[in-house]
């Protein structure tokens, strides 16, 4: 039955309107954007791929992609064809060496496995030590991005026989033609490179050597030839001094470095007394830091101190004028004649006649704490000598450059100059390890190998040699300079062979070579040179002093940090993510200011919401050069000065990642640190920093972190319940106070049986230097996590070294005296002081017998062992994260992404080359697990396997971690309290012996010792 | 791969028994020439002892092939030339010529007698014994491979536990039927009722039903679950190695200590593959296999000739060259297939367990000595470490290392045995960081 009703589904159809009959045709009115999905519509039809083979491809795809997960990977393993003897592979070996890269020296270990150099330890038997950079230089090793790889001329890759033929060929064209030749090297203080470079020049007579630093130390280097007759930098024995007073001298910092052994050597309070060190200075500097007095001046200021003292001691009226610290330099005046000749006075400022005042002083006190005879050689450079090399450039008076591991086209302040006078030299070459902007300009580009793959010397300081080894086979095709300079000469000795004998014939003094070179050091017996002062005119000094210095409202104080110092090692990912021990940001530099300047000037570091410090940026201008910077506000900042750091900016050939920061050069003017009549405006636009540490006071709570004075050391008891320095910690309990050791949540164990580590850390020795930082980096593969990451606090770290200033009302019993409010004592505790006390504290896992975290683990994925590790196992990790929460250390990281092989963290675990540095012994965490420090347990296990193997116990004080072995001042000490003969047993029981927040009582086997300081009181 | 090595077995064992069976079913005399049997093993055991490191019957060695010499120069020279060569050429010009022969001169043999010579002679002109097999040789040594997926056991329990529940369900359902009143059932029953009537009986019933999909539900995520704890088990796991080495013919036969070529195990973590070197240190005089060596490899039996080449490889590799007997300089690293592999997060020490531990090589890695083919013995599971580590006791007095905690074990507890994990060898951090 038909039917012939009509059904609607609205009046519109009903009335047969246009729309609905445009619905009925096209569901969609506006088109969907398919092109815009599926791409351009012409590629589209014209391609080749119909929609059955797309499918096909996927589903083949797919199929291929899960039989190929069916079969496990297959594992080659491809054993040498002949075994060199002294390598078993697993079982590390140790080559002592030296660094010498024209910034640091040091006398170092390099740990080698499979024939890959792992990381780098100091030479303790040869007094060596470590800094971050030190630590970290074994990642430039690796670094596949930046080392030059071949020869190459313009660019286009040539083999070493062409390079030699044509340069040689040139060389004799310019030797003919009587144009002057300037090899532009660093400072290598290398005398066999000495030697050869002599050679090289008499073999050219048209050539000249120039050195170049691109931080200058030209001014203390001058003014001791201008008294002692030689070219050299003085050297300190600061462990016998009574009295130090340093004048911007950043000796613990970047002053041409090593001194921090001798320094903590002089400030032990168990001897009962501590040298008095005052530090004079703009910026907050990691000496400032960590002396036991510090004066604020701005950089003028500092000058007219340090005239000013001279004025007090000698009683000479010389040329000064008055700054507002006079009466502190008066009692400073008073402690060092006290001190005699067991005083010093030492100086950062780069002017000469500055170095000639404080010789002067030193030599008026009869100083026994500098040491002339011993001179450093680190720093040669001359830059003056440098500017006169640009100018014959302009003039075309230079023939030939030859640049040896150096980058002025980066680093000097009229650097564009020296690119645009490049043009008029026919004979361009540059020997180097890295590539790098001058290197690019060259014509010719020849690699030399990093100093882990070379041979070589280093003559430290006058008395003390450093012997180069290779720790591995050459990675690229790269020559040794020696050898190309040697083969330039006309020589055809190897320099290893030309290295034997210069050192048998003028270093050894007949003992053995081979032994030299086992201990990669070796000492002169007797001081070889002695230096007598000549007479200097002190007034005149002064007065030109004076006149040099002028005073203005803005002084800019350029200083290198602790991480990437002049700015070499730009391209290592350890050492950008280090973050600075004084503002804790790493990945940047930028302006420190005054907490009165901000104000004045408008600049803030506002906290975010995500925990992270924004800054404002400001126009820093010197001299017609102009930088545009972040401002952080610093505490401790002299008044009408900023400081900015060198070394940052780099940009040629840097990952991205890694080109941070502004490049500070263009404002070294006359190669001098400090700059006067600065002017700073404050320009649109806001930076992120990374920062790990946001908290900046102690807030109160000393039992985190307890100081002393040393009067107080030793003369209160420590536990006195009232006075005591180093009280235990009460709790309330049945509304009683009693000691917070006699209540208990855990039930306590044996720990009595094998071995119980632990680890002391002297806050009083703990110069923050963070060599240990970048050591456990290396130790235990810890990922480096970029600049994005530290910001919002995911940085890996499993060792921090948190920095505290002191607060105008330091504890809450101060503020009670005071009267304060509750709101106006939590303020008064967090706001730190304008000119802050500063104290340093390591925190890692605090291995707790106790522990907080392994009670609320719900996979039991961390445990307690038997000797005292808290222990960590990732494998079983679940990524719950509770533990993180209850550790009242926050000492937990979390492995928020896959930092290997992932091409968004593109630092060294993504390439080939950087994943060599990884320890073998140690496993790259995965995504999702918790990670913190294990007590370097394959450190210990490895110490208790030799022994075993050995069939002996364990010696005293065998046990080590990366840390303790990495502090070179003795301020992290390791070991097992159960032998009772191991140094860290009796520092368990030390009366400065402390726990962190021990009134949890969780128990760490981490013990921290009272910070002492020196407050110079009768 | 592993299937295809089982039915390749299984060719090869089936050829050999028909091999043996032709043998007696013709009865071949391996004894067709006429050989002083005494003479040649006499001559055969002085040329072993004393010639064999610089001479072979057919190839040149350090010194010139020997097989058939007395073809080739006088009986009474050949006496005083082995007696003290030396002396010999002084007085004879061949002699003197014939010491250009090698770079290094011969050594005197003063103490053999005339006899031993004519022995050794004898030997060089009749060559080796073609031996005959004996029946009971032929076995293959080694443990049959297990399968991969799921254990032979389970499969076992398996049908085991279908068949009880067939027996059980038939049970039942004769009680049912017993109950709802139907009569017996004829005895003289067939297969294919009884199995309709089961079925029908097992639609109807829900309880037996649901009994049955729970139990089918747990058997199946029982078995599952241990599918899935087998993932990453390479037990058994043999891959193609690039050589074939015999462990069977180095370890077993010529029972060469494990530790000549693994000699990073007492120091080291890794036990270490041998560096081509140290396989030169035999295999430079080494050329080839005895006549009759097999070996069974990949499903396969690997004859003289094959093996020859095998040993050409290891010379290929070291860049030696066996006819001038010099090393060319040209070495190529072997690609060995790795058998035994731990997941990195694990750390294992064979020096702590070899040297310290004193444990032998095949109480991980099995019998070595018998295998031809290299596998993996032990499943390397953390449980099997774990049992290892429950079971086994500390030697405390062997080692100065254990003397203070012995001490302390003794004094306070009175305790004289401890295991390994009462000394904290369970504890997670001791083997994963």
């Amino acid at each position: 039955m038909a039917s012939n009703k009509k059904y609607w589904k609205s009046v519109e159809e009903l009335k047969g309107s246009s729309v609905v009959e445009t619905l009925n045709k096209n569901e969609f009115v506006s088109d969907i954007a398919t092109d815009d999905f599926l791409g351009d519509k012409e590629t589209l039809e014209s391609s080749s791929t119909t929609r059955r083979d797309f499918l096909k491809y996927v589903g083949f795809t797919t199929a291929a992609a899960s039989l190929a997960a069916c079969e496990g990977p297959v594992v080659k393993s491809i054993p040498y064809v002949v075994k060199p003897n002294d390598i078993i592979a697993g079982v590390a070996d140790w080559y002592a060496t030296s660094i010498a890269d024209g910034y640091d020296f040091a006398n170092v270990l390099i740990k080698t496995r499979e024939g890959r150099p792992i990381q780098i330890m100091p030479n303790k038997e040869a007094n060596g030590t470590t800094s971050a950079r030190v630590q970290a230089a074994i990642l430039s090793l690796y670094d596949e991005k930046l080392r030059l790889k071949e020869p190459t001329k313009n660019g286009e890759e040539i083999s070493w026989g062409t390079a030699d033929k044509e340069i040689a060929l040139k060389l004799n064209d310019l030797k003919e033609a009587g144009k002057q030749v300037v090899l532009l090297t660093g400072t290598m203080a290398s005398p066999s490179t000495d030697k050869i470079i002599a050679e090289f020049l008499a073999a050219h007579p048209n050539a000249k050597q120039v050195i170049y630093d691109a931080v200058s130390e030209d001014a203390a280097a001058d003014a001791f030839k201008a008294v002692y007759g030689r070219r050299a930098i003085p050297n300190y024995k600061l462990q016998n001094a009574e009295t130090i007073v340093s004048f911007g001298a950043d000796f613990l910092g970047d002053f041409h470095g090593g001194f921090e052994k001798a320094y903590v050597a002089g400030r032990k309070p168990a001897a009962g007394k501590m040298s008095y060190h005052v530090q004079i200075e703009s910026n907050m500097s990691l000496t400032g830091a960590n002396a036991d007095k510090r004066l604020v001046a701005k950089p003028s200021n500092v000058v007219f101190a340090l005239l000013n003292l001279y004025k007090e001691i000698t009683g000479d009226a010389v040329a000064s004028s008055a700054t507002p610290i006079d009466s502190e330099i008066k009692k400073l005046a008073k402690a060092l004649k006290k001190a005699g000749s067991k005083g010093v006075v030492m100086t950062g400022i780069n002017d000469v006649n500055a170095q000639l005042i404080s010789l002067a002083i030193n030599n008026f006190l009869n100083s026994e704490i500098l040491d002339t005879d011993n001179s450093l050689n680190i720093r040669q450079g001359s830059f003056e000598q440098v500017q006169n090399v640009i100018s014959d450039m302009k003039s075309g008076n230079v023939g030939g450059l030859l640049t040896v591991n150096i980058d002025p086209s980066y680093s000097l302040p009229n650097a564009t100059e020296f690119t645009e006078a490049l043009a008029k030299v026919d004979l361009k070459v540059a020997l180097s390890v890295e590539n790098n902007e001058t290197v690019n300009a060259m014509e010719y580009a020849l690699p030399s190998p990093h100093f882990l793959e070379s041979w070589g010397d280093t003559q430290f300081s006058e008395g003390n040699f450093g012997l180069v080894q290779p720790t591995i086979q050459p990675l690229f095709k790269t020559r040794q300079i020696q050898d190309t300079l040697l083969k330039w000469s006309g020589s055809t000795t190897a320099y290893y062979d030309y290295l034997k004998d210069s050192w048998t014939a003028n270093v050894l003094e007949g003992s053995s070579w081979n032994k030299a070179l086992h201990n990669g050091f070796y000492s002169k017996k007797e001081a070889t040179k002695t230096s007598t002062a000549s007479a200097i005119s002190v007034s005149k000094i002064a007065s030109a002093l004076k006149k040099n210095t002028t005073a203005s409202e803005m002084e800019l104080n350029l200083y290198t940090k602790t991480n990437l110092g002049d700015g070499k090692q730009a391209n290592n990912p350890w050492l950008q993510e280090f973050p600075d021990p004084i503002t804790r940001a790493s990945w940047d530099n930028y302006l420190t200011m005054s907490m009165a300047d901000a104000r004045a000037l408008g600049f803030e570091n506002p906290v975010k919401d995500n925990g992270a410090i924004n800054g404002d940026y400001a126009k820093v201008l010197v001299n017609g050069a102009a930088v545009v910077v972040p401002v952080m506000i610093q505490p401790g900042q002299a008044n009408g000065s900023v400081g900015l750091s060198l070394g940052f900016g780099k940009t040629f050939g840097l990952k991205e990642e890694m080109q941070v920061g502004v490049n500070a050069y263009p404002l070294y003017t006359r190669g001098n640190n400090i700059q006067y009549n600065v002017a700073i405006e404050k320009v649109s636009g806001t930076h992120k920093f990374a920062c790990t540490q946001v908290q900046k006071t102690i807030a109160g709570r000393h039992d985190i972190l307890k100081v002393a004075s040393l009067k107080e050391y030793n003369t209160v008891a420590p536990k006195d319940h009232k006075n005591g320095w180093n009280k235990p910690a009460y709790v309330s309990y049945d509304h009683q106070e009693v000691e917070a050791k006699t209540i208990d949540l855990w039930d306590e164990h044996n720990r009595e049986m094998g071995h119980h580590f632990n680890l002391s850390i002297d806050l009083t020795s703990c110069t923050g230097c963070g060599a240990c930082v970048v050591a456990c980096h290396a130790e235990n593969n810890v990922p480096v996590v970029g600049k994005n990451e530290v910001r919002v606090g995911r940085d890996m770290h499993w060792l921090r070294i948190d920095r505290y200033y002191s607060s105008e009302v330091e504890t809450r019993e101060e503020a009670k005296e005071l009267g304060l409010s509750t709101a106006a004592t939590y303020k008064g505790l967090e706001t730190e002081a304008e000119n802050p006390e500063v104290t340093f504290q390591p925190m890692m896992c605090q291995h707790c017998n106790h522990a907080p975290c392994e009670t609320v683990c719900p996979v039991a994925a961390t445990t307690h062992g038997r000797q005292g590790q808290n222990q960590m196992t990732y494998n079983r990790c679940v990524g719950t994260r509770y533990c993180a929460n209850n550790c009242p250390y926050r000492v937990r990281r979390f492995n928020w992404f896959k930092y290997a092989n992932n091409n968004e963290f593109d630092f060294h675990m993504n390439n080939e080359y950087g994943k060599m540095v990884l320890n073998p012994d140690v496993v790259v965490r995965a995504r999702g697990v918790m990670e913190k420090c294990s007590m370097c347990i394959q450190m210990t296990q490895a110490t208790i396997l030799k022994a075993k193997k050995e069939g002996r116990p364990v010696d005293t004080d065998e046990f080590e971690t990366a840390c303790s072995t990495a502090c070179t001042t003795g301020a992290m000490v390791f070991g097992d309290v159960n032998n009772k003969e191991d140094e860290v047993a009796a520092l368990a029981e030390d009366k400065r012996a402390y726990h962190v927040l021990d009134y949890l009582q969780t128990k760490p086997n981490v013990v921290y010792q009272v910070k002492v300081v020196n407050t110079n009181e009768a | 791969m592993k299937s295809v090595a089982l039915q390749s077995k299984l060719t090869t064992v089936l050829l050999k028994s028909l091999t043996i069976l032709l043998f007696f079913a013709f009865s071949v005399s391996s004894y067709s020439q006429d050989m002083d049997e005494n003479r040649q093993k006499e001559g055969r055991k002085l040329f072993r002892s004393l010639c064999a490191s610089c001479h072979k019957l057919d190839k040149k060695l350090v010194g010139p092939a020997l097989g058939g010499v007395e073809e080739r120069r006088e009986n009474s020279w050949l006496k005083s030339w082995i007696k003290n060569n030396a002396e010999f050429q002084k007085v004879n010009a061949e002699a003197a010529e014939a010491s250009l022969y090698a770079t290094t001169a011969m050594n005197a043999f003063p103490q053999l007698t005339d006899k031993n010579i004519d022995d050794i002679l004898y030997y060089t002109t009749v060559g080796e014994i073609k031996k005959v097999p004996a029946p009971g040789e032929t076995s293959i040594g080694g443990n049959v491979v297990s399968d991969g997926g799921a254990p032979s056991w389970v499969i076992y329990f398996l049908a085991g536990a279908i068949v009880v529940a067939f027996l059980m369900i038939a049970g039942l359902l004769k009680q049912v039927n017993e109950l709802k009143g139907k009569k017996k059932p004829e005895i003289q029953s067939n297969l294919r009722r009884d199995l309709q009537e089961l079925w029908a009986g097992l639609k109807k019933n829900t309880f037996l039903k649901v009994l049955g999909t729970i139990f089918a539900l747990l058997m199946g995520a029982y078995i599952v679950f241990g599918m899935l704890f087998s993932v990453g088990v390479d037990q058994g796991y043999q891959p193609i190695q690039p050589i074939a080495f015999s462990h069977k013919i180095h370890s077993g036969e010529n029972k060469i200590d494990c530790q000549y070529c693994h000699s990073s195990a007492k120091h080291s973590k890794h036990s270490g593959i041998p560096s081509v070197n140290v396989c030169m240190n035999c295999h430079m005089a080494i050329a080839e296999v005895a006549e009759g060596t097999e070996i069974e490899w990949n499903g396969q039996i690997y004859g003289k000739e094959r093996l020859d080449r095998e040993i050409a490889k290891v010379y290929d590799a070291a860049g030696w060259d066996p006819e001038e007997l010099e090393y060319t300089g040209e070495e190529k690293p072997v690609k060995w297939v790795r058998i035994h592999n731990l997941p990195d997060l694990v750390y294992y020490n064979h020096a702590q367990h070899v040297t310290v531990g004193g444990i032998k090589c095949q109480k991980c890695h099995g019998p070595v000595e018998e295998m031809d083919e290299m596998y993996q013995y032990s499943p390397l599971t953390m449980g099997w470490c774990i049992n290892c580590h429950r079971e086994t006791n500390v030697d405390l007095k062997g080692n100065e290392y254990y003397a203070k905690i012995h001490d302390q074990l003794a004094k306070q507890y009175g305790v004289e045995k401890v295991t390994i994990a009462q000394l904290g060898g369970l504890e997670c951090g001791k083997c994963h960081y």
